[in-house]
């Protein structure tokens, strides 16, 4: 394991907005900073801009306002994307038909960084090989991604995340439609990924109370950062408004190590 | 040709494309007619339809001003008019039409042989050479642009070697039969429910053996022969599709 800084932010977010048709600004002024092995969990209601946020970090979205940097390189010309793995929401991205097995999508992970002409190497296997180890799903390599369970689908996407030894995972709403038992050895995967490998975690999630028990901190997304606090705090200040459940709103509260 | 067709055909079935060979056929045939009235050798003009409506298409489909079929739509059915508008002007509905039409092998000339031999190598070797990033697009758009792959380079890349390849198979199966040529095979391999590499591997057999099983009959009984390879694929996909049932 490397040793971590968490003084160093690897990524920071400054007054960015967005919005999808250049009008109604999905994001406004969102500032935020996310430091080396961080577990964040971003949460708010529907329609927050929880996903958009990801999206911007991950220069799938391009902000109309603001600016992006990753490891201190802005996000125009940062070139180091194996640095990074990213799980998308399975539902919206995934054709259960697609005739690959779990090697050959983990394997995917490892294109990007070859050149065109360049065939699978030995150390590709033993990269493929390690993801799946970690993951515990090594024996599953010869299946077909879309003959496995939801559960088991999730972790597959984790080891082609995990396929490039990334310094931090993007993963957007990773256990909805998956069951209680599972989620449990999900999140205990994550807890592994980060207190053991040192990963960066960044997580969507509705389900706020859960997210309470496993992350570091959580950042309520409202179109702008509304708060930043550690879980305890969270409960605190929810608490102290008397409100209960999902929409859960803390005054702007910063707060950094 | 018939190693080609499914190599491309796997890309564009499994990213909803498969409409694309059948528009790209038809703009063929509009470079085919321009060809026979400017008296050009007719797979080099519809060569060029082929790759600058591919590009169009493209551009269309990702400046998201019209829907990805509806694209489709306008060149299908533009080209169409456009052939049927340049034939009218060269009164000219002879038979070597209709040998681009349905495909034959016995009018294909030294010069042609040559053309669709110098493609098919510049197609195998991009498809070679983009074989990882396709891959990866066309499961995983989304993902594959987080890794750093050139995602919009890929698609052209992918859309332009459609194009050629639909050229390419013109003198022998005939404009009205390359897409089955391009998405039967795949679609049959898909039933077996196998890895991509083994699926891929499955559509180059069944695509290999209907084209020469169907080249020998059209021979033996003189039959049309891109209508034989067609309907030899559908059998075999019908077949896979009954066993695959069980």
């Amino acid at each position: 394991m490397y040793k971590l800084d968490h003084t160093k932010n690897i990524i920071e977010v400054e007054n960015v907005s967005f919005a999808y048709d250049g009008k109604n600004n999905v994001l406004e002024h969102m500032t935020l900073d996310i430091h080396q092995g961080d577990y964040i969990g971003f949460v708010g209601p529907n329609g927050a801009g929880k996903t958009t946020l990801l999206k911007v970090m991950l220069k799938l979205l391009i902000p109309q306002k603001g600016s992006v940097k990753l490891f201190g390189v802005d996000i125009n010309n940062f070139n180091d994307w194996q640095k990074i793995g990213y799980v998308p929401q399975k539902a919206v991205n995934f054709d259960a038909n697609f005739p690959a097995n779990v090697f050959e999508v983990v394997m995917m992970g490892r294109y990007s960084n070859k050149n065109f002409f360049q065939k699978t190497t030995s150390t590709d296997v033993v990269a493929v090989k390690d993801a799946l180890e970690k993951v515990g799903m090594w024996e599953y390599k010869n299946k077909l991604i879309g003959d496995l369970s939801g559960g088991q689908q999730q972790r597959i996407f984790i080891a082609r995340a995990l396929v490039n030894d990334p310094e931090v995972i993007f993963l957007d709403e990773p256990t909805t439609g998956v069951d209680q038992k599972t989620q449990d050895s999900f999140y205990a995967l994550l807890q592994k990924l980060n207190k053991e490998l040192g990963i960066t975690l960044v997580l969507v999630s509705h389900d706020i109370l859960r997210l309470t028990r496993e992350v570091m901190h959580i950042a309520c997304v409202d179109k702008t950062l509304t708060c930043h606090v550690s879980p305890d705090e969270y409960l605190r200040e929810s608490k102290s408004l008397n409100v209960r459940g999902e929409d859960v709103k803390i005054i702007t509260h910063h707060h950094h190590d | 040709m018939a190693v080609i067709a499914p190599a491309i055909g796997i890309f564009l079935v499994l990213k909803r494309y498969s409409l694309i060979a059948d528009t790209l056929s038809h703009v063929s045939l509009a470079g085919i007619a321009l060809g026979l009235l400017l008296g050009i050798n007719p797979i080099l003009t519809a060569l060029g339809a082929a790759v600058v409506a591919s590009l169009g298409i493209e551009r269309l489909r990702t400046s998201k001003k019209v829907y990805g079929e509806s694209a489709l739509a306008l060149f299908l059915s533009g080209s169409l008019a456009l052939a049927v508008v340049i034939l009218s002007l060269t009164h000219n509905f002879n038979a070597n039409l209709f040998s681009y039409l349905f495909g034959s092998i016995v009018t294909v000339t030294a010069t042609d042989v040559w053309i669709i031999l110098a493609l098919a190598v510049i197609v195998i070797g991009m498809l070679g050479a983009f074989y990882k990033s396709l891959v990866y697009v066309a499961f995983d758009e989304e993902a594959a642009k987080v890794s750093g792959v050139p995602v919009r380079r890929v698609n052209t890349v992918l859309i332009v070697l459609a194009a050629l390849t639909v050229a390419l198979a013109i003198p022998i199966v005939g404009v009205l039969l390359i897409a089955a040529l391009i998405v039967i095979p795949v679609v049959t391999a898909l039933q077996l429910r196998k890895s991509f590499t083994v699926t891929l591997i499955y559509a180059e057999i069944f695509s290999i053996s209907s084209v020469i099983a169907g080249i020998l009959a059209s021979f033996y009984f003189n039959l049309s022969t891109g209508g034989t390879i067609v309907l030899i694929m559908l059998a075999i996909f019908i077949v896979t599709l009954v066993l695959g049932k069980k």
